[in-house]
């Protein structure tokens, strides 16, 4: 029965309209940052390089589909969350809006296995964006640009070599999984108590901007709370793409990242649980 | 096999400082057709979403079918249908979508053949493919009523089931709920549209502030009463004297030109016809008044 709850809470998700707004949003934005890249990509390279330039001579492909991937991955902080909670915000909500839920919850089916069927379809449905947008950057960049080092300008300059990049990519792909889920979490978790799915939308992305505001203010007595706010951990998958990698820091983070996340479906489940569904 | 459905015991809900149903007791029995009535926010809507488990009591007990509805709520529902006020869908979806997704979570059998036969009984067939968004209210309604019956529940529980519909439609609503009680089914219908209850329920209960009013078979409750009975004569001054003169003249409700209305017990009715046919007067209609929709508002303003 679990397995058919899934299937059917997936059907739902990717026969909504909205579901499709993140994959249409990626498909125009990529091709256009592609398209820039193809015409002023040797810029940005030269600018990265500017420090060095007097010192090495490079030689081969910097401006490569690895490099697309990466700065594309940057997006993840702002850009991918607003798509995410798009869908997480009316998972529960919109059931709510649409008189739905009195439909699913007088079926022989626990209000746990509703409320868990419908938080990991929305976990796939944010596997299936991130692969997208992996497929967009790292793939069609590779086949417009071809593929080599990878450049990476943070505090230092990094370049790997081609051979070291593609399980750098994959862990920063499974943590951004990871810090994907806890923006949907936060939005699922809204979505459950409310019954229209604007609210959780506007309340998950102005938590996420207020957050991220906490975190840049250079204010001594807010410091103790830093470590604890998961947008704090958002950018943990950068730490994958520094050598060497500091594998205790997204640790922390990944911990961090993951204790938002089940807290955040268990608050959620409880909630449900308790809920007198008037709508 | 036992004989009661759902047995209500005490059932009670407040929400904050509101009490919507305050210690209501209900029984319904196997076969029953029961008319479940009351005035707006008189708790009706709350009492069915506890009987369904969507909204959780204060208080009391609810057993279906012999078994307590929060301790054995799977078991129970995979044995109940319902519309729960109005039938809502996934308006993006097909109604056949729809059925499908609805009668697979109630254990159903969704194969083409028996979703389309569903659809079939409500008249939806044609329509089988179209949005629900493209549905009027009426159609929407006998969705609802398809979705109730797809998994052949033995207890089907209908929230205002022909709000939206045309007479026609409505009729077809009550043969459905006839044909179903002939098969065995136990209905519990809840619906503002007095004259239908009383047109097919067995068994009803009156409530009114959550608190039961009254409970009992529908012709006995409808007969410890009197009627409003209007007599239309043909003469009206000739008929003056001899009401005056009689023992009908302390019965007399009203009178308006040619119009006797009497309030009369259902037995006495006759007799009233053989005293004025001979006395000589013409009498050229009887129309008994007393309706389920008078003693509804007579029993609640009551209270």
């Amino acid at each position: 029965m679990f397995g058919k709850l899934i299937s059917i809470e997936l059907y739902k998700i990717f026969r909504k309209w909205r579901t499709y707004i993140g994959f249409i949003a990626i498909g125009v934005l990529l091709p256009i940052i592609l398209t820039a890249l193809y015409y002023e990509g040797s810029n940005y390279i030269n600018f990265s390089m500017r420090a060095l330039k007097g010192s090495f001579l490079v030689v081969g492909n910097l401006l490569n589909g690895y490099l697309v991937g990466y700065l594309i991955l940057q997006a993840l902080i702002i850009h991918i969350p607003f798509l995410i909670v798009l869908v997480g915000g009316d998972l529960m909500a919109g059931e709510a809006t649409a008189g739905t839920y009195r439909m699913l919850a007088i079926r022989p089916v626990s209000r746990f296995k509703i409320l868990t069927a419908k938080y990991l379809s929305g976990i796939m449905y944010i596997g299936i964006l991130l692969l997208f947008l992996a497929f967009m950057s790292i793939g069609v960049g590779s086949i417009i640009f071809g593929t080599g080092e990878l450049l990476v300008y943070s505090n230092k300059i990094y370049i790997f070599p081609a051979s070291d990049v593609i399980w750098r990519f994959l862990l920063s792909y499974m943590f951004a999984m990871l810090s994907m889920s806890t923006v949907f979490g936060l939005s699922f978790l809204f979505s459950s108590i409310v019954e229209n799915a604007i609210g959780p939308i506007v309340a998950t992305m102005a938590l996420i901007i207020i957050f991220i505001i906490l975190s840049a203010l250079p204010i001594e007595s807010l410091a103790w709370i830093k470590p604890y706010l998961f947008t704090n951990h958002m950018n943990g998958w950068m730490t994958f793409f520094a050598d060497p990698v500091d594998w205790s820091e997204i640790t922390e983070s990944a911990l961090v990242l993951g204790a938002h996340s089940v807290g955040l479906y268990l608050v959620s489940l409880i909630l449900f649980l308790k809920k007198d569904i008037l709508s | 096999m036992e004989d009661l459905i759902i047995k209500v015991e005490k059932l009670t809900k407040k929400f904050k400082n509101f009490t919507a149903v305050d210690d209501l007791h209900l029984n319904v029995h196997r076969g029953d057709i029961f008319g479940f009535l009351g005035p707006n926010g008189a708790g009706k809507s709350t009492t069915i979403r506890m009987l369904l488990t969507l909204v959780k009591p204060t208080a009391g007990d609810i057993q279906i079918f012999g078994k307590n509805i929060l301790s054995s709520r799977n078991d129970i529902l995979r044995k109940i249908g319902a519309i729960v006020e109005k039938p809502d869908f996934y308006m993006y979806l097909s109604a056949y979508k729809n059925l499908e997704i609805l009668g697979k979570l109630s254990g159903a059998d969704t194969s083409k053949k028996k979703i389309m036969e569903q659809l079939g009984v409500v008249g939806l067939d044609k329509r089988a493919k179209s949005k629900v968004k493209t549905f009027s209210h009426g159609m929407k309604q006998k969705l609802g009523l398809a979705q109730a019956l797809l998994h052949d529940p033995e207890l089907i529980i209908l929230d205002e089931p022909t709000t939206g519909l045309d007479p026609q439609g409505m009729k077809e609503v009550r043969e459905l709920i006839r044909e179903l009680k002939d098969k065995g089914k136990t209905i519990f219908l809840s619906s503002h549209i007095l004259r239908e209850v009383e047109l097919i329920a067995n068994r009803m209960i009156i409530i009114n502030k959550g608190k039961t009013l009254v409970e009992g078979t529908v012709d006995e409750l409808l007969k410890s009463d009197t009627l409003d009975v209007t007599f239309e004569f043909a003469d009206s001054i000739k008929a003056s004297q001899i009401i005056n003169e009689s023992r009908f003249a302390g019965m007399i409700g009203s009178a308006e030109k040619n119009e006797y209305t009497f309030k009369l017990l259902k037995e006495e009715i006759p007799e009233a016809n053989r005293f004025f046919v001979s006395k000589d007067i013409d009498v050229i209609a009887i129309s008994p008044r007393k309706s389920l929709e008078e003693y509804f508002l007579k029993i609640t303003e009551q209270q």
